[in-house]
């Protein structure tokens, strides 16, 4: 029950959205997504819910995540600079320890 | 016309071989680094073990990286108690509409399912929604015996706001993932040096609330998604994370999961539920793991419209065969479904002793139809 389905919103009707999910088409309720929803976007259903519209740049962002993990030194580089990023702290204090 | 072919490319982008097999080299660089013969990090999600057991994944793993399944299965935590109530309306002349995985769910004398085969009527429904179709086209009393995580008490929450037939309630056995979390990451003898966070719980959670979590225990959190990229890449940062003696959180599933989370989702969520402490099945006692009705909802709890006494069922012992089963060590990282002595003897898909048998979404059920994993 808890598996998360991406499909394509076709139409949409009320609060019921008819959601295209690789050519099985389901009703699928937007109560609780917290966007607005268009036809033509894509949205994660979870048990008959949309509890997520999903902008297709983010799918490039993740991407882009994957090669830079790839991208970085294998070896001596345990910390992505990314992380280092998020925690807020600049690659100069790592090297000044 | 190109709604499929688009859904298809964008979701190919997370099988692309070539691009697993540099994350698999990338992986294994990693672990390589780290020096240590043997490393274990646990997921809380049946559709991770799904994808991994699916896509073959743990074949690939560098040899001493052992990926584990925490409690992650709504249906295996379902407490026998809880099924027992579901049971015990059942036999009342209530008809339960419940998910189909829980049918066969054992409870302390019988499943739902061994209910129906007496005569109750036991209905199987996708979600809230088509419970509450099911009571408006039946005469008696319908109770939705809800299961399932945050991500799933959300759909249920977004039923009860809404406009109900009179004969409709909810018997909520809804468990919250991050108590559970808490109790899994100090259980005496775990070697866990991490977690893979479920990315759809996390997409209405919000990555955040893991940072007390991975500062309290200092153990790395990465929140990934379910395709074999998501996971092969989660896996890469965890790595990286515990390579770093970071106890941080990433988040690897951006596409779907933001900091906050989805906000209007949450507030729907603890406007009907409330926690609450509670047994999760073979795992523990875990304070505020349960969601249970608030009071204002409580015209729908069926705990408040119906007198459950589970009394009445405690004459028929439970299968002695039960006593052997291990899913709690399971549940908990302790052990792996090859190490129960009834895996694939007496418990199997169609008789299942313990309940990761019984779902899709249990260990033993996703490792009994992969083929198992390495032992």
């Amino acid at each position: 029950m808890c598996l998360g389905v991406p499909g394509k919103v076709i139409s949409i009707d009320g609060m019921v959205a008819t959601v295209d999910f690789w050519g099985v088409w389901k009703p699928v309720r937007l109560d609780v997504v917290d966007v607005d929803v268009r036809p033509g976007d894509y949205v994660l259903n979870h048990v008959g819910f949309a509890i997520r519209r999903i902008p297709p740049e983010e799918i490039g962002e993740t991407l882009a995540l994957f090669e830079a993990i790839l991208e970085q030194a294998p070896a001596g580089d345990l910390l992505a600079a990314e992380v280092r990023h998020d925690m807020g702290r600049p690659e100069d204090d790592e090297a000044d320890r | 016309m190109t709604s499929r072919r688009d859904e298809q490319v964008g979701q190919l982008k997370f099988r692309d071989p070539a691009q697993a097999r540099r994350l698999t080299e990338a992986l294994a660089e990693r672990f390589a680094a780290l020096n240590r013969s043997e490393l274990w990090i646990m997921h809380v999600c049946g559709s991770h073990e799904q994808a991994i057991a699916r896509f073959g994944l743990r074949a690939v793993l560098p040899a001493g990286l052992r990926v584990v399944m925490g409690p992650g299965c709504p249906v295996c935590v379902t407490d026998m108690p809880e099924v027992d109530e579901a049971v015990v309306l059942a036999r009342q002349g209530v008809h339960i509409a419940t998910f189909g995985d829980m049918l066969r769910v054992p409870g302390t004398v019988c499943s739902l399912a061994d209910a129906q085969a007496e005569g109750a009527r036991v209905h199987v429904v996708y979600g809230a929604v088509e419970a509450v179709d099911l009571a408006r086209c039946t005469a008696g009393e319908v109770v939705f015996f809800a299961t399932g995580f945050e991500t799933t008490a959300v759909a249920t929450a977004a039923v009860l706001r809404g406009a109900l037939p009179a004969n409709f309630s909810v018997l909520s056995a809804h468990k919250y993932v991050p108590p559970a979390m808490e109790i899994v990451a100090r259980v005496p003898g775990t070697r866990v040096a991490g977690f893979l966070a479920a990315g759809h719980a996390a997409t209405i959670t919000g990555w955040g609330i893991f940072e007390p979590f991975a500062a309290r225990h200092g153990l790395p959190v990465v929140v990934a998604g379910f395709e074999p990229l998501d996971i092969l890449a989660g896996l890469v940062r965890l790595i990286e994370l515990i390579g770093a003696g970071e106890a941080t959180v990433a988040n690897m599933y951006p596409r779907c999961v933001t900091r906050e989370g989805n906000r209007a989702a949450q507030a729907q969520l603890w406007e009907v539920f409330r926690t609450t402490g509670g047994q999760w099945r073979g795992i523990a006692d875990i304070p505020d793991g349960n969601l249970r009705l608030r009071e204002a909802y409580a015209d729908v709890d069926a705990r408040r419209r119906f007198t459950i006494d589970l009394a009445s069922l405690s004459d028929t012992p439970m299968p002695a065969l039960a006593k052997d089963c291990i899913c709690g060590r399971i549940m908990t990282g302790l052990a792996t479904p090859v190490e129960c002595a009834l895996f694939g003897r007496e418990c199997l898909p169609e008789t299942p002793i313990g309940a990761c048998m019984v779902s899709s979404e249990g260990t033993c059920r996703i490792w009994h139809h992969y083929g198992g994993g390495p032992a």
